[in-house]
């Protein structure tokens, strides 16, 4: 195991980093020379091979010491996860969804044998091994989405259908771009998205949860969604934002190469079978401004996206006052060229 | 951004004959692998080759939720209609082979209720077979009112009697025997959702009946499939594909534009889901909605059209398809 999974911080003294692989299969969010909101939704079918779109739940590199940030979070403040009473059956939902697919994914990894309704699942990284009746909570340690997002990389939202609206009536959310569970617990879809800047008055958010009621079974989506973190945080909630929010302003041109990262969300929706509850995972990768220059396509992509984008953007991502420096920074990797199509590296 | 239809390849296990009218269903996939779980009134569109003309008919599963071995439906025939029905009664046996499309929900339980009262009507039954499974394994609160013609009729109402006893009420038309509905509303804890399948005069009844007693209207669920309606033929204008395509008197719009070869969305095709809107062009005539998804003030306007039940009367009709 110890080859596989990095030893490495996102607090204190943030030794996180990603190897040189890491960085090649970096899920890039700009597909072209600017941005803009819209209803930027794609099947979550499986995509090139090594690609972070490999499988349905990508297990990395940071998969342990994840796994060990989201356990400290929640010593601190159990309230990061939450279960309605009427969610039961959506987080068993989510155990299957996550236990099969791994096992089939990551064979090496991740087993589950089923009899009938007894299961045991073994999880060879995190040393974990279970054996419980699906479907009972009192053979598990905990509920069941809370059991198995103890051991999954990214935030998971389940929301409720009913009422031709989405409730978000449970969740795991330890990793999120300042943002609160504890707050936007039972909340309908345009509820929680209210804070949104120009995204309401686009129709983008009518059109986005007229398109997941009608989400099916088998057929996943996929969308991107990316801010700016000063160091390598996963945790930057609403909660600890006194610790968090200050060290933005501690950026220099010395340090915000190693200490500025482009922080970037895979959003899968995913309709889930007994509860007809549709599951939101938010699988957070960071990668350092020094980082992703070195793929010079995405230096310069990144130096005109920045550039471009509207204030209030910039605003609602928390980075409107470093947006200077910044474009400093990457303006030496920007030589003007043409950049390619799509968002892999060329 | 379109859907993708995600169908699955099954065969036909099981037929069983309930009565002269119902007829029940079981299918396994083909590869032998097993099927999605799914959710208490889920259905599936079941597609067929009617002798050329292809039919896509939607069914409520019946079987347990839970059970990833086969799905089952029952089907009432219906001598009448366009087919579809009548086509699985008299041509579909064991070791058929069908294609369906995974399930679809849309009259889910609500599972923040305190307790459920479902209200049957004759073939209405089966997306309650599913959901009371469900429940019973979650030991959740529930009670059927399933009215039918007469006990011969009434299938599955001895299964039900003998797995849930009184929680299932029954009820026969030729014994003059009704649902007492102003006070079993009346007798409901708070927090009870009142669900009903059945025709379309008894989801009539029960939902103005409710909304008279102040029922909220997020605690009443309904669900009527429409079969598409019958009708004249008439001819429609493709304009993104530039076809114009010949809507047969028992063919639906939606049916004709898919035989012309082009691609349309829908989901439920019986008026219910909304995935099939379509922009109309122009119109000069008169466009019959036979849907639940338009609003009156949509349908006033004539600038849209649901093509899986909906039909048109008049001159020419241009649709953005
Ligand atoms: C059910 C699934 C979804 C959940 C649970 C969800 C949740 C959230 C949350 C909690 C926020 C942060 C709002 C805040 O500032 O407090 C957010 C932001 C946002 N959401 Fe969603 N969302 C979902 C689906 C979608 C979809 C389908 C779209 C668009 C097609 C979308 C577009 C956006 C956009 C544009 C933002 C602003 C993000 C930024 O600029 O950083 N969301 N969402
Ligand atoms: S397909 Fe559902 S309304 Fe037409």
């Amino acid at each position: 195991m110890g080859l596989d999974f990095n030893q490495e911080t996102f607090r204190n003294d943030f030794t996180f980093r990603n190897s040189p692989k890491a960085i090649r299969r970096f899920p890039f969010p700009f597909h072209e020379d600017g941005y803009m909101y819209s209803v930027n939704l794609e099947p979550h079918v499986p995509g090139p091979k090594g690609s972070v779109f490999e499988h349905t739940f990508d297990v990395d590199e940071h998969y342990v010491a994840e796994m060990r940030d989201r356990a400290l979070v929640l010593a601190e403040d159990p309230l990061r996860c939450q279960s309605l009473p009427h969610m039961t059956l959506a987080g068993w939902d989510l155990l299957e969804l996550i236990m099969t697919s791994k096992a089939r994914d990551y064979p090496h990894w991740f087993e589950l044998h089923k009899q009938g309704d007894k299961w045991h699942w073994i999880n060879k990284p995190l040393e974990i091994e279970q054996k419980f009746t699906f479907g009972d909570e009192t053979t598990l340690p905990y509920g069941p989405m809370e059991y198995i997002t103890r051991q999954t990389q990214g935030d998971f939202s389940l929301q409720d259908h009913r009422d031709d609206n989405l409730w978000m009536d449970a969740g795991m959310i330890t990793t999120q771009a300042d943002w609160s569970l504890d707050f936007d617990v039972g909340m309908s879809f345009h509820e929680w998205h209210a804070p949104v800047p120009l995204a309401h008055e686009k129709g983008i958010f009518d059109r986005a949860l007229k398109f997941l009621l009608n989400l099916q079974l088998g057929a996943p989506v996929r969308r991107f969604n990316w801010t700016m973190t000063v160091d390598p945080l996963l945790d930057t909630s609403p909660e600890t934002y006194p610790q968090w929010g200050p060290t933005r302003a501690s950026l220099t041109p010395e340090t915000i190469g190693k200490r500025m990262h482009l922080r970037v969300e895979l959003q899968t929706l995913i309709r889930l079978p007994r509860s007809n509850a549709i599951a939101f995972p938010i699988r957070c990768y960071l990668i350092k401004f020094d980082e992703l220059v070195t793929v010079p396509k995405w230096g310069r992509r990144l130096h005109r996206v920045i550039r471009d984008l509207p204030e209030e953007l910039a605003v609602y991502k928390g980075f409107a006052r470093n947006r200077p420096m910044m474009l400093d920074y990457l303006a030496q990797y920007d030589d003007g060229t043409p950049t390619s199509p799509g968002i892999w590296p060329d | 951004m379109s859907m993708s239809h995600n169908k699955i390849p099954v065969t036909v296990a099981e037929v069983v004959t309930l009565n002269p009218l119902i007829k029940r269903f079981r299918f396994v996939r083909r590869d032998g692998a097993s099927l999605p779980a799914f959710s208490g009134g889920a259905h599936v569109v079941v597609e067929m080759d009617d002798h050329g003309t292809r039919r896509m008919n939607p069914y409520s599963l019946m079987s347990a939720p839970s059970d990833t071995t086969g799905y089952e439906i029952s089907v009432r025939r219906d001598d009448v209609g366009r087919g579809g029905s009548l086509y699985l009664h008299q041509h579909v046996k064991v070791g058929d082979d069908l294609v369906i499309s995974a399930p679809v929900n849309l009259f889910g339980l609500d599972l923040q209720a305190k307790k459920h009262l479902m209200l049957a009507g004759g073939i209405g039954i089966t997306p309650f077979i599913a959901q009371m499974a469900l429940l019973s394994a979650m030991a959740g609160r529930f009670e059927l009112h399933y009215a039918a013609r007469n006990p011969g009729l009434a299938a599955y109402a001895d299964d039900l009697r003998a797995r849930y006893g009184d929680r299932v009420q029954l009820y026969y038309d030729d014994q003059d025997q009704k649902i007492a509905l102003a006070p079993l509303l009346a007798g409901q804890p708070l927090g009870t959702h009142l669900y009903v399948c059945g025709p379309k005069g008894m989801i009539d009844w029960v939902r103005r009946t409710a909304t008279d007693m102040g029922w909220p209207q997020q605690c009443v669920h309904y669900e009527e499939f429409l079969a598409p309606p019958t009708g004249k033929p008439f001819q429609v204008e493709l304009a993104a594909s530039q076809k114009t395509i010949t809507v047969g008197p028992d063919q639906s719009l939606l049916e004709a534009i898919e035989a012309a070869g082009v691609d349309a969305p829908y989901l439920c095709r019986g008026g219910a889901c909304g995935q099939c809107e379509t922009d109309v062009v122009s119109c000069d005539g008169h466009i019959q909605h036979h849907d639940h998804w338009l609003s009156d003030e949509e349908k006033a306007t004539g600038h849209k059209i649901m093509p899986c039940v909906s039909r048109f009367e008049g001159r020419s009709l241009v649709l953005d398809r």
